[in-house]
């Protein structure tokens, strides 16, 4: 049984080398990939210090095109199960056994770590928190299951659902609840596990700014959408 | 139609029609790219040698001189092609992010095989 633990990292040399460290004093038999998304610093350097390997992107594409970079990798390298986390400390690595438990055992597709479930260490911006809710909403109605985090980037899953997110219907830009749907209509199985999130060291996040989060509620919006009706026209 | 507006017409008509063929030739657009500016410079021709035309389709639109009719199809040129230019941007980006990563995971498979 091959894991492999994906981390994608941008400019994150403060925090890697720990959450790499952290992932081998918890697992000891896994493949830890970082996914250095163009960093101008020296997440490369650290990351390969710690014994990780490091798949470098020649330039900048974002953090939904470093995780899919993971996937592409992980399924070359015959892993059977992976885990996804960010660089920057916020997952704790002690929560990955925890997390991969209902995927090995066969139970769901994918697990995905909730910390409204968990703990949450840290104030979440107004404008996210807003988002978080609404489309944690919307993934809820539509997947009639609870969607308390869908947000959340600390995430198990198998290797069925790793072959289908290196497709090019992978939503690489910001993948988030609309992922959630689009795996719940081609019928794979989910489930939320309580985690704790830490807040970032540095205290940064993808949605930070004005233009940012408005972008991301749009995008979101219309993604869904179209995650619904694209697979209502297959299916019709 | 003033004589003076056929012949502009035409001559800006002619001028797009063989700077497009030029650049085709000289392999600084390709023909895949081209079928938009073709189209146009067709359409221009057509409305100059047909007049009555221009004139139903401007009634047909509401618009009450037939320059208006030209200038909302000129716009309306624009935004199809901005809107093909959108088209071709997402698709190039999505074969460059493919072939980014497929870069980076052949360096990364290179320099562990190396370790080994």
């Amino acid at each position: 049984m091959k894991i492999t633990v994906i981390i994608p990292a941008y400019n994150e040399e403060k925090n890697i080398e720990g959450v790499i460290k952290g992932v081998k004093r918890i697992m000891k038999r896994v493949e830890t990939v970082v996914v250095n998304d163009g960093s101008s610093d020296r997440t490369e350097e650290k990351a390969l210090r710690a014994g990780a390997t490091v798949v470098n992107h020649v330039f900048n594409m974002g953090y939904g095109v470093a995780l899919q970079t993971g996937y592409k990798y992980a399924l070359r390298r015959g892993a059977d199960f992976i885990v996804q986390m960010d660089g920057d400390g916020q997952h704790r690595p002690e929560d990955l056994p925890g997390l991969l438990k209902p995927v090995v055992k066969g139970k769901v597709d994918l697990a995905i770590g909730s910390r409204f479930l968990g703990r949450c260490s840290y104030k979440i911006p107004l404008v996210r928190r807003l988002g978080m809710r609404l489309f944690g909403k919307f993934a809820s109605v539509i997947t009639k299951r609870k969607v308390t985090d869908p947000t959340s980037g600390f995430q198990a899953m198998n290797r069925k659902v790793l072959e289908f997110f290196t497709k090019d219907h992978y939503p690489v830009d910001y993948p988030d609840a609309d992922v959630l749907i689009l795996l719940y209509l081609q019928g794979f199985k989910t489930v939320e596990v309580p985690v704790t999130m830490e807040a970032n060291v540095e205290g940064k996040s993808m949605h930070h700014g004005i233009l940012k989060p408005m972008y991301y509620i749009f995008k979101m919006t219309l993604s869904i959408f179209m995650t619904f009706i694209r697979d209502k026209i297959i299916e019709q | 139609m003033t004589q003076k507006q056929t012949v502009f017409s035409l001559i800006v008509g002619f001028v797009i029609f063989f700077f497009v063929l030029n650049l085709i030739r000289k392999r600084k657009l390709r023909e895949e790219y081209s079928w938009l500016w073709f189209l146009m410079a067709i359409i221009v021709f057509i409305l100059i040698s047909w007049y009555g035309l221009l004139e139903k389709i401007s009634t047909l639109i509401g618009a009450r001189v037939v320059t208006s009719a030209l200038f909302i199809f000129a716009i309306l040129f624009l935004i199809a092609l901005s809107i093909q230019f959108s088209v071709e941007i997402s698709e190039l980006s999505r074969k460059v992010k493919n072939l980014s990563q497929e870069l980076s995971i052949q360096k990364a498979k290179k320099r562990k095989s190396r370790k080994k």
